[in-house]
């Protein structure tokens, strides 16, 4: 360990950690809460399992459907009733749907946080869908569906998570759904999605700011503590494909200028033991600085791309490890070649004992500067509950990360990245045939 | 990160997990928060260079921007695009950072740094912990000083560079944005995207790219931003040491024609193959030391919602929206499926723009019929006593949201000194407090006429 390296883990060890406040109200509602004093506002960042994976296979983008419009009226309110509560204290609320979760965000002075919590609860209980604005908010949708058709890199990521999972699996479907399906999602698809999907004790809610963690406590107990609706149980979680023989597809878009090129495997979950070293790895290879080493090849060495980068999706199931770059379709050919050889490259060698100490020092010491803000630590707690990391991962995790070897990063690369077993999608002003 | 397309962009960064060191114990109000920027120190170098400082002890972090005198609108035709590719330059080695050791040189201390490049500046950033604060001004002091331009890395550039305009083409929306642009402005050098023409950007030389670089980064034409977990006494010190040697120089005269008035209604159609339709209607705005700034920032909230005021922070976090004029017109009406506009500090005049997503099968006619019948009434009748009283305190909580991190509190300071002086910022709260209906109705009634627009359609083939 090198002296910085050493300090970094320092810094990160003595400190006496987020301790964050967790419990779980009498109904099942969990409620993590962290008291902060940086601004004078609040961050509710409501988490209700259950995303587009639990999705019914003959309707895709029901999930999506009702983050559109689960805040457009409520038992309560009506959308512009609500619309002029939130308006009016300068709030917006951010609804979004992920694989596995609802969530819903917004922040708010502390001095309407009680208010808007109350606010919070009616639209995750009580939605009703009207039906005018469930008319309104389809025609969203297919306007969203329709962009996304437009544009090469979402056209190359739909297609790159379609062939990597199969179009039966929860994760090979667009989280949107596909025009054919959204058609046919009513108001009482949506409401019967709430009714099976919505409970309290699939809800978590991580408040982070300037309130007390009894004041925040005694509002939660206000806003949901009389909530009691039955909760379904855990949906099955299919088998995910393993790589097989590598794959590509072009799909020719010569309307446009760039092209974007999505390369992908099926690769862990975050329960997986590997997953510290696989998170390491992919620092190293396309995360670090500038893009890892992807982004030292292909960006930096040869001016290919104005952005390169790899992702990891350690969810709940295996998701996707993801390269994404655009470049100009007379660079197609040689920027797969490039990413070919890296990956090969990292396969054959492994890491260097260099970049291990580099992206250990990187990963530990941003700590800070990823809680500094309420919807930081928000999301940070809201990951924790999701994979049962413990209240004390923020302190546990240098030393997890600390632990891990080059081998086990190398292995890991050999495992996950094999470009023989790759799938590649292009998507734009190309046509030509990918080896 | 992703700007507009009228916002260059440098390179990329990411952020990952985790800890903080316990918080301190003080409390802030709104009135505090908002104003705490009284607490900035200010410093001016021997060589010209504006240091700005706030000590904030919530976290063990600190954060340094550097801000020059310099973007987009300091560009003739043949060298448009040249001040964000000498921003991306300048992230490849120094004298006393050779090109190989730039990668890391902050992440080992956690730290994110980043560069952007609009119309009027160009900047750098860099946050981590606050031991890095050495290292922060060392790299900070390197690009203003002796950055490399390596003739194979500046040919090496030029292809990124172009697949970063070649991205953004492939969105409709930006394309649209560049072409209303460069319609609305026919003098003004605000017409330039920030990204360049193709053609200059395929034929700009090594020499040009240095010779912009050597004229315009220099301690004089620079501010120094520092927030955070420091000691601003041994940060002034520090900083004297890094940037104390450079000499500074004159930028030289800059060409700023002003921009004829519009004498009539403009309008610019993109007609290509694509799946959807987009509208885009900008009038010539106010400056920031405009009077108009502020009563206008407050119409805007009233058609569309307040953004807040950050170009690095605001646009992260969607607008409180759905009660205002033009939502209700064009969303919940079914014509569009998204409604936003924009209204940004500038040093010299330059456009406020409302943009709307046509909804499948609507057709832009009626788009843009119901987006003027609300400016037209708007401009005949002015706002009503609730929406002035609703868009202020939209704004008032924007400003506290976007104060949040040290990043964005040093943004702010940085960004208004560029385009006008950083002691506007502590009074952002009480500009928009002190508008009245009066001058909402007369800014409306002044810029919201035909002949002060251009209207943009992207019409799907």
């Amino acid at each position: 360990m090198t002296a910085r390296e050493s300090a970094a883990a320092d810094v990160a060890l003595k400190i006496d950690g987020l301790a964050p406040t967790r419990g779980v109200l009498d109904n099942g509602v969990t409620l993590l809460t962290k008291q902060t004093r940086t601004t004078p506002a609040v961050t509710i960042h409501a988490s209700l399992a259950g995303g587009s994976a639990v999705d019914p296979a003959e309707l895709s983008g029901v999930a999506h459907f009702v983050s559109r419009s689960i805040d457009r009226g409520t038992a309560q309110y009506s959308a512009d009733a609500l619309a002029e509560q939130l308006d009016s204290r300068g709030v917006s609320l951010a609804v979004s749907i992920g694989r596995h979760a609802l969530s819903l965000v917004c922040t708010c002075l502390v001095e309407d946080f009680e208010a808007i919590l109350s606010l919070v609860g009616e639209i995750l209980i009580s939605p009703t869908f009207p039906a005018d604005e469930v008319e309104r908010r389809r025609g969203e949708i297919v306007t969203l569906i329709r962009q996304d058709e437009d544009s090469p890199a979402a056209v190359a990521t739909d297609a790159l998570m379609a062939m990597l999972y199969g179009a039966s699996h929860p994760y090979g479907r667009p989280i949107r759904g596909t025009i054919a399906h959204v058609d046919h999602i009513d108001r009482a698809a949506l409401q019967r999605f709430h009714q099976d999907h919505a409970s309290p004790a699939a809800l978590t809610l991580a408040i982070v700011g300037d309130v007390a963690p009894g004041e925040v406590l005694d509002a939660a107990a206000a806003a949901f503590g009389t909530w009691s609706a039955s909760a379904q149980p855990p949906a099955p979680r299919p088998a995910v494909p393993a790589n097989a023989a590598r794959r590509t597809r072009t799909i020719p878009m010569m309307n446009k200028s760039q092209t974007d090129i999505a390369y992908g495997f099926t690769a862990i979950a975050r329960s997986d033991p590997a997953f510290y070293a696989h998170w390491l790895m992919n620092n190293i290879l396309g995360q670090y600085s500038l893009g890892g080493r992807l982004g030292d090849s292909i960006r930096e060495r040869q001016g290919m791309a104005y952005y390169v980068s790899s992702s990891l999706d350690a969810n709940l199931l295996e998701g996707p490890l993801m390269i994404r770059a655009g470049v100009n379709p007379s660079n197609v050919e040689r920027a797969v070649a490039s990413i070919d050889a890296e990956l090969t490259s990292l396969m054959k060698d492994g890491p260097t004992t260099q970049e291990v100490i580099e992206s250990k020092q990187y990963l530990i010491g941003s700590m800070p500067r990823t809680l500094e803000t309420n919807a930081g630590i928000a999301s940070f707690l809201q990951t924790i509950e999701r994979f049962g990391l413990g209240l004390d991962y923020d302190v546990r995790m240098p030393a997890l990360l600390q632990h891990v070897t080059g081998e086990e990063i190398h292995a890991a690369a050999t495992r996950a990245v094999d470009p023989s077993r790759a799938t590649v999608v292009v998507a734009g002003p190309y046509d030509g045939a990918l080896a | 990160m992703r700007f507009r397309a009228n916002h260059g962009c440098g390179p990329v960064g990411r952020a990952l997990l985790i800890v903080a060191r316990p918080y301190n114990s003080l409390m802030v109000s709104v009135e505090q928060a908002l104003t705490e920027a009284s607490t900035v120190r200010e410093h001016v170098l021997d060589n010209g260079l504006r240091v700005l400082i706030q000590e904030v002890h919530t976290a063990p972090l600190a954060t340094v921007w550097c801000w020059y005198r310099v973007g987009s609108k300091d560009e003739r035709p043949g060298l448009t695009g040249i001040s964000h590719w000498v921003e991306h330059m300048n992230f490849k080695g120094s004298t006393n950072i050779p090109r190989d050791k730039v990668k890391g040189i902050i992440e080992q201390y956690g730290g994110y740094w980043n560069g952007y490049t609009w119309i009027d500046q160009t900047t750098y950033t860099e946050t981590a912990t606050r031991d890095a604060l050495d290292r922060m001004l060392f790299v900070e002091a390197e690009r203003m000083g002796s950055c490399l331009y390596d003739p194979a890395d500046c040919e090496s550039e030029r292809t990124v560079i172009i697949s970063e305009l070649q991205g953004g083409e492939n969105d409709p929306d930006q394309l649209l944005d560049q072409e209303l642009t460069a319609t609305a402005f026919r003098l003004h050098p605000y017409r330039h995207p920030t990204i360049g023409w193709l053609s200059d950007l395929q034929t700009m030389t090594r020499d040009d790219l240095y010779g912009h670089y050597r004229r315009f980064y220099v301690p004089n034409n620079a501010t120094l931003v520092i927030v955070g977990d420091v000691v601003a006494d041994e940060a002034i010190r520090a900083v004297q040491t890094h940037f104390g040697r450079l000499e500074s120089r004159e930028v030289g005269p800059r060409v700023h024609p002003t921009e004829p008035e519009q004498l009539g209604e403009r309008r610019v159609t993109i007609s290509k193959p694509g799946t959807t339709a987009y509208l885009k209607i900008g009038f010539h705005g106010p400056s920031l030391r405009d009077e108009d700034f502020f009563p206008l920032l407050v119409l805007d909230a009233a058609l569309t919602g307040a953004k807040g005021i950050n170009l690095w922070a605001s646009f992260r976090t969607p607008p409180p929206q759905r009660s205002t004029r033009l939502y209700q017109a064009l969303v919940n009406s079914g014509l569009a499926s998204a409604v936003s506009a924009g209204m940004v500090p500038t040093h010299q005049p330059f456009l406020y723009t409302i943009s709307a997503t046509a909804t499948e099968g609507a057709e832009l006619p009626r788009v843009e019929d119901a987006a003027l019948g609300v400016l037209d009434r708007v401009r005949a009748e002015g706002i009503t006593p609730d929406e002035l009283q609703k868009a202020k305190t939209q704004l008032r909580a924007r400003l506290v949201f976007e104060n949040d991190s040290i990043t964005n509190i040093a943004h702010q300071l940085g960004y208004f000194e560029t385009i006008a002086s950083w002691r506007l910022y502590p009074r952002l709260d009480s500009q928009i407090a002190a508008v009245t209906l009066d001058q909402v109705g007369s800014v409306a009634a002044k810029r919201l006429v035909a002949s002060n627009r251009t209207v943009g359609w992207f019409k799907p083939q």
